[in-house]
């Protein structure tokens, strides 16, 4: 008990997508984390972080879940979190959701100043330089336009990315435009979604890529949804899981399990 | 302009079908993004400036009635005179009695997107009060019976080929086999025929980018100069505006001007910047004898103090459309009124109503794009969902959407029940995608299944496995 306590603890926000359709994100994310000198905790009382409700007008539910959100995670030195959009939504949205609140404001303030996406927390607050893990083949990125926008993530992936051995990253054309999944947005206006996805799919194909990543699994279910459709061979993946060397763990996103 | 934006799917879809348009599009894409990108790296301080226009722009809307009074004062002082409009009927009433009162026959008309706003030029015509389009942009659409698609470029969606198709429609009295197969031969066409009209009109409507209250100038920028010659030949000079365009200073105004062409075309200024101060002195050369200007509130008075106050920040450089890539998608037509893209799904719903334009704000992936190239910083993601909040508030939004939200907020705020749900959940649904990896359809999730693949659950919850993991750890 005498070296534990010099251990950051991390309590790691799954994202409710990451738990229900790609679990081993949250596991890269804990192995990572744990890497890195973490002591990692998956606090039970976390669901979602009320991002669907937020943006669809749904402001009590939206509430709800945030409250319930920052007090799953209080008493932790950071919450962590592998998907820029619902790093975004504590980060950003909770401290304005409960702007004018005496009790909740400076409650949401303080877990947003403890809150980091993975791979920027690695990076800017653990200082990682390069990741003991192996990936053969040419990996393009897909920056995430919330991560980009509101967590301004842009060089920390690329950076771990060029550590990774026999990898070789190859940058998108466009890698800034949104890939047109939005949340509710793609199943609302589907038309004009499909054609945002058509036009990133087209980009991702022209970079000659066998691998595509990003660091928010809603885009990725996206991507390779229309890639698949399209009956590329391109691979698709959280940037975690080739960051934490566990792409033998399982296949990549919309291809076949169990080989 | 009768408003379809209640139709937007529709209309969407159809531009998406639209083999031409959408070729047009094509090439539009990016390239007013280069431009101001590339116009951004030369003005190193262009971050400093945005940030100084923000300032500037909230100093006068928290002191709005101030510099409009000061604006009117001096406009009279030089000669002129303001007239204070409510709304779009007042503020063609107006217009239209000034254009009788000079007894007018045609009218010529520089841009003015508060124009299209009010819709002026189907009243003028209605009562016998010929409106004409001096902007080529304008022109080619006023020709074709068309709105603008873009607000500083009108005629985006069209093509060289139309416009020679659309002149020589309408252009009869020239001979039907000249040469039109270059922009030079159209903008020739155009400048002769436009000639005769600037010199025929009784009256010329000009719009402005800013009024400034220390000297009771409108100013308007252009790359044409149609708009000078619309101000200054005519004998009656109107200028149709909204008022949240007032700066105090010549020098605040040109703090304004050094963003607004860098971010709508990343020039580092339009070609022609004209400032107009009153009518005709003794012993100027040439100008106006009249000079009116139309102050159109239409509801922007009542955005003040408001979620969306911050929205009147505008100064219409339209760099926000040009980075949206919903807009990019579909083009301005689909969005149904005058203002299309990010600033029109904010602001159209103020003006026209929130059931007719309820669709615009939820046409965004909140990619948020438009707030970070915004030459004032105007928040218009959040905007967007200020307008989600009251659309549900008054049942606007597709039920299905509010029981499916309704039943998530339900469910998700009872972890317990959550975890053990989603659990077996999709034990079942990664068991059934085992095989293929993926779905080509599911149940309810036709908007996506029709279009892409929907990849199959690994199989259990992270919180499951967790759980296992914490156990076996013991």
């Amino acid at each position: 008990m005498t070296e534990k306590p010099t251990k950051p603890r991390v309590g790691l926000f799954v994202t409710c997508l990451i738990d229900m359709f790609r679990p081993t994100v949250g596991f890269a994310a804990v192995k990572l984390l744990e890497d890195a000198g973490c002591s990692v905790e998956v606090p039970r009382g976390q669901t979602c972080c009320g991002q669907p409700g937020w943006n669809n007008g749904d402001r009590a539910d939206a509430e709800a879940l945030a409250r319930q959100t920052i007090t799953a995670f209080e008493g932790l030195d950071y919450l962590v979190i592998p998907s820029g959009s619902c790093g975004g939504m504590i980060k950003v949205h909770y401290p304005k959701m409960f702007e004018a609140d005496p009790v909740w404001g400076p409650r949401a303030k303080a877990l947003a100043d403890r809150t980091w996406e993975l791979v920027s927390f690695l990076v800017e607050v653990l200082g990682v330089e390069a990741v003991a893990a192996r990936y053969d083949g040419t990996v393009t990125y897909h920056d995430s336009c919330h991560g980009l926008r509101e967590m301004g993530i842009k060089d920390g992936p690329r950076t771990l990315l060029r550590s990774v051995g026999g990898l070789s990253l190859t940058e998108l054309p466009g890698a800034e435009d949104c890939c047109g999944f939005g949340g509710t947005f793609c199943v609302k206006y589907p038309e004009i979604s499909t054609q945002m996805v058509e036009n990133k799919a087209a980009a991702i194909v022209g970079t000659g890529a066998d691998t595509m990543l990003a660091g928010d699994l809603g885009c990725l279910l996206n991507m390779a949804g229309r890639l698949k459709r399209n009956g590329s061979g391109v691979k698709v993946r959280h940037v975690a899981e080739v960051l934490a060397g566990m792409t033998g763990e399982v296949a990549p996103i919309g291809d076949p399990t169990g080989r | 302009m009768h408003p379809t934006s209640h139709d937007f799917k529709d209309n969407a879809r159809r531009a998406l079908d639209d083999v031409h348009l959408q070729t047009v599009m094509g090439v539009f894409r990016g390239g007013f993004v280069d431009k101001r990108k590339r116009a951004m790296e030369r003005l190193p301080e262009f971050d400093q400036l945005r940030d100084q226009a923000r300032d500037l722009k909230n100093h006068i809307l928290e002191n709005l009635d101030h510099y409009l009074e000061r604006f009117e004062a001096k406009v009279v002082e030089n000669g002129g005179q303001v007239h204070w409009c409510r709304t779009p009927a007042e503020a063609r009433e107006t217009v239209l009695e000034l254009c009788r009162a000079a007894d007018a026959k045609t009218v010529s008309k520089g841009k003015s997107m508060v124009a299209e706003e009010i819709g002026l030029n189907d009243y003028l015509e209605e009562h016998g009060v010929v409106p004409i389009e001096t902007d080529l942009g304008e022109y080619i659409i006023q020709l074709r019976r068309e709105p603008p698609s873009h607000i500083i470029v009108p005629a985006i969606h069209l093509t060289k080929g139309d416009v020679a198709d659309t002149f020589r429609e309408h252009h009869t009295d020239l001979k039907p086999d000249r040469n039109l197969g270059e922009a030079r031969d159209l903008v020739n066409e155009a400048r002769a025929v436009l000639r005769q009209k600037f010199i025929a009109a009784d009256v010329g409507i000009t719009g402005a980018n800013f009024l400034i209250a220390e000297t009771g100038s409108t100013v308007i920028v252009t790359n044409e100069g149609n708009g000078d010659l619309t101000q200054c030949l005519p004998r009656v000079h109107i200028v149709v505006t909204g008022l949240e365009k007032v700066v105090p200073t010549l020098e605040d105004a040109s703090t304004l001007i050094r963003l607004l062409a860098r971010s709508a075309t990343g020039q580092e200024m339009s070609c022609y910047t004209t400032f107009s101060t009153g009518p005709r002195r003794a012993g100027d050369l040439d100008g106006p004898e009249q000079f009116h200007v139309v102050l159109v509130d239409n509801g922007r008075t009542s955005l003040l103090g408001t979620e969306f106050h911050e929205v009147l920040r505008c100064i219409r450089c339209g760099a926000c459309m040009n980075h949206c890539p919903v807009y990019n998608a579909i083009g301005g037509h689909a969005y149904g009124w005058v203002y299309p893209g990010p600033i029109g799904s904010v602001l159209d719903p103020a003006l026209i109503g929130l059931a007719e334009a309820h669709h615009l704000p939820n046409a965004s992936t909140f990619c948020g794009r438009c707030e970070a190239v915004c030459p004032v910083h105007i928040p218009l993601p959040n905007m967007m969902r200020q307008w989600r909040f009251r659309e549900s508030e008054q049942k606007l939004s597709p039920p299905a959407l509010r029981y499916g939200l309704g039943f998530w907020g339900f469910f998700a705020t009872k972890p317990a029940l959550y975890h053990f749900g989603t659990g077996i959940a999709m034990t079942v649904l990664g068991l059934l995608g085992r095989a293929k990896g993926r779905f080509r359809s599911l149940p309810g999730a036709k908007g996506w299944t029709d279009t892409r693949d929907m990849p199959a659950p690994e199989g259990g919850t992270f919180q499951q496995r967790w759980a296992q993991r914490q156990r076996k750890a013991g």
